[in-house]
């Protein structure tokens, strides 16, 4: 116990030396180039309180919850015995024996991202401009769809070990082809959902998901190939919404047409 | 009496709003939770190990983040708001770019995401033996990323306010942004990549998207004939953007 509480002193001063600066920059221009004084100080002292102790505890709490769950997982799901049914790996091991690591990265994607509240308002304003053209559920399908494919094949990437800019450079080029295509309105929309999806809860797990399967996998090497999940859970989303938004485009488009003849 | 219940209602409401805080984090944990089980259940089969700890470092997870997103709303994001319109809305250039500089950065320096993925970072970098494995070398890793992270945020924003004020339309960015941090990619030290890649998805969270989207659409909102759901929301995508070409840059002077 007494360790915990040592543990807990020295994260709550890092996470004033994190959160400082926040405060510094809004009081110092409030005051100096605004000249205007805070408005509710109390207030303002209360809620920084909250944010300390708050960051403290989640720190905590990542150590000895987040990171460990999503090793676990990744050992486990990548283990010779569970893979293979033999205490040790082959030498070269097909990528299709980790079936259920990719289906674990998908619906792990999937469900961080379905619930996600950024998300959801993000989905609701889309659709209240469009007018309802763009289905504030069938965004969010679109979107969780995307993470999914994406984590998937990170994952896939990691057993085979294949360089990930590829990934990432075919990903963007797709994106920029979508780009010219896709109605307007949609792309800064389309964007921002790739920064939406990694939230704060995901990001140290599907990280330590991926450090985990690099460490067991053979061959593999952690600081080589155990970061980049993040970055595909970024990328992906954006082509998925983008295709939703041109597959309802000429699906309209598809509809007038019709009318036309008629 | 009167002076009574003018301090007892913000009680209430703060707690029914740190209710609401802690049920979001309850639902973005559940779908993991559940997917764990089912796994655990129907297709591992095998104990799982630490449960305890680890369940009680949920607890810790979902009150902390709850308790830190309460007091951003609090403490923070009210000020925050208020001070963007008001940068956005009258006073120079000069310090509107300042502000947005420092904005950038500083939110970035808190956000919980970053200083978990920077130290987890560290210490895979001196496993893989890039870098010295004592707790300073670490830490001034860990420490040298974010604020490499940090200085990409602050700059994205000024150019994304310049952006928004000359009207230049954010796909431009984008591309030559992507252009620019696959060139830097050919250079780059393979070790840094991944990390690099990554940090772009983990900027934008908790802290650093809604004060610096209050600041994009109380710009564009100031100016006429501009759409602000479009101009906000510039400023995040491209404030995910840089720090891939930072950080990498970042491994080519710490690796090289």
């Amino acid at each position: 116990m007494s360790e915990f509480e040592f543990d807990f002193g020295t994260v709550l001063l890092d996470t004033v030396q994190d959160v400082l600066p926040v405060l510094v920059l809004l009081v110092v221009f409030q005051v100096a180039v605004l000249r205007k004084p805070i408005p509710d100080l109390k207030r303002v002292v209360v809620g920084f309180v909250c944010v300390l102790v708050g960051l403290a505890l989640f720190l905590g709490g990542l150590e000895k919850a987040l990171f460990p769950v999503g090793r676990i997982m990744a050992e486990q799901l990548s283990s010779p015995e569970f893979v293979f049914g033999t205490p040790q790996a082959p030498d070269d091991p097909s990528w299709w024996s980790y079936g259920w690591v990719y289906l674990f990265g998908a619906l792990i994607g999937f469900g961080t991202t379905i619930a996600e509240p950024a998300l959801i308002a993000v989905a609701h304003k889309a659709s209240r401009v469009s007018r309802g053209a763009y289905r504030e559920w069938t965004l969010r399908v679109a979107v969780a769809t995307g993470v999914a494919l994406g984590i998937a094949i990170g994952t896939f990437r990691i057993v085979t070990g294949t360089p990930l800019h590829l990934y990432i450079i075919a990903g963007y080029v797709i994106v920029i082809v979508q780009t010219v295509f896709a109605p307007k309105l949609i792309v800064p929309l389309a964007y921002d959902t790739g920064g939406v999806t990694t939230s704060t809860v995901t990001v140290p797990l599907v990280a330590a998901l991926g450090l985990g399967l690099s460490s067991t996998i053979p061959g593999r090497d952690p600081s080589l190939d155990g970061f980049g999940l993040i970055a595909f859970a970024s990328v992906f989303p954006i082509i998925t919404v983008l295709g939703y938004a041109q597959l309802v485009q000429w699906w309209t488009a598809r509809r007038v047409g019709h009318a036309k003849e008629d | 009496m009167r002076q009574r219940s003018e301090l007892v209602l913000p009680v209430v409401m703060l707690t029914k709003r740190f209710g609401a805080i802690l049920r979001d984090a309850v639902r973005d944990l559940a779908p993991i939770i559940l997917v764990i089980f089912v796994f655990q259940v129907g297709v591992l089969r095998q104990p799982f190990p630490q449960l305890f700890e680890i369940l009680s470092g949920l607890v810790l997870v979902i009150v902390g983040l709850g308790l830190f997103v309460l007091g951003l709303e609090m403490g923070l994001f009210p000020i925050g708001e208020v001070m963007a319109e008001a940068f956005a809305r009258k006073g120079s250039l000069f310090w509107l770019l300042v502000f947005g500089f420092g904005l950038g950065f500083c939110t970035t320096i808190a956000e919980p995401a970053l200083i978990a993925i920077t130290k987890e970072a560290a210490r895979t970098a001196a496993q893989g033996n890039h870098i010295p494995a004592d707790a300073q070398s670490l830490d001034s890793y860990a420490t040298g990323l974010r604020f490499t992270v940090a200085l990409s945020v602050g700059l994205a924003v000024v150019v994304g306010i310049i952006r928004i004020l000359r009207g230049w339309p954010v796909q431009y960015f984008i591309i030559g942004g992507y252009v620019a941090v696959m060139l830097i990619t050919l250079f780059a030290p393979r070790e840094i990549v991944a990390v690099a890649y990554d940090s772009g998805g983990v900027t934008t969270s908790t802290v650093t998207v809604p004060l610096v989207t209050a600041l994009g659409v109380g710009l564009a909102s100031s100016i006429r004939q501009r759409n602000p759901l479009l101009d906000g929301f510039g400023l995040i995508a491209f404030a995910s953007l840089t720090p891939m070409a930072f950080v990498m840059v970042y491994g080519m002077l710490v690796f090289d």
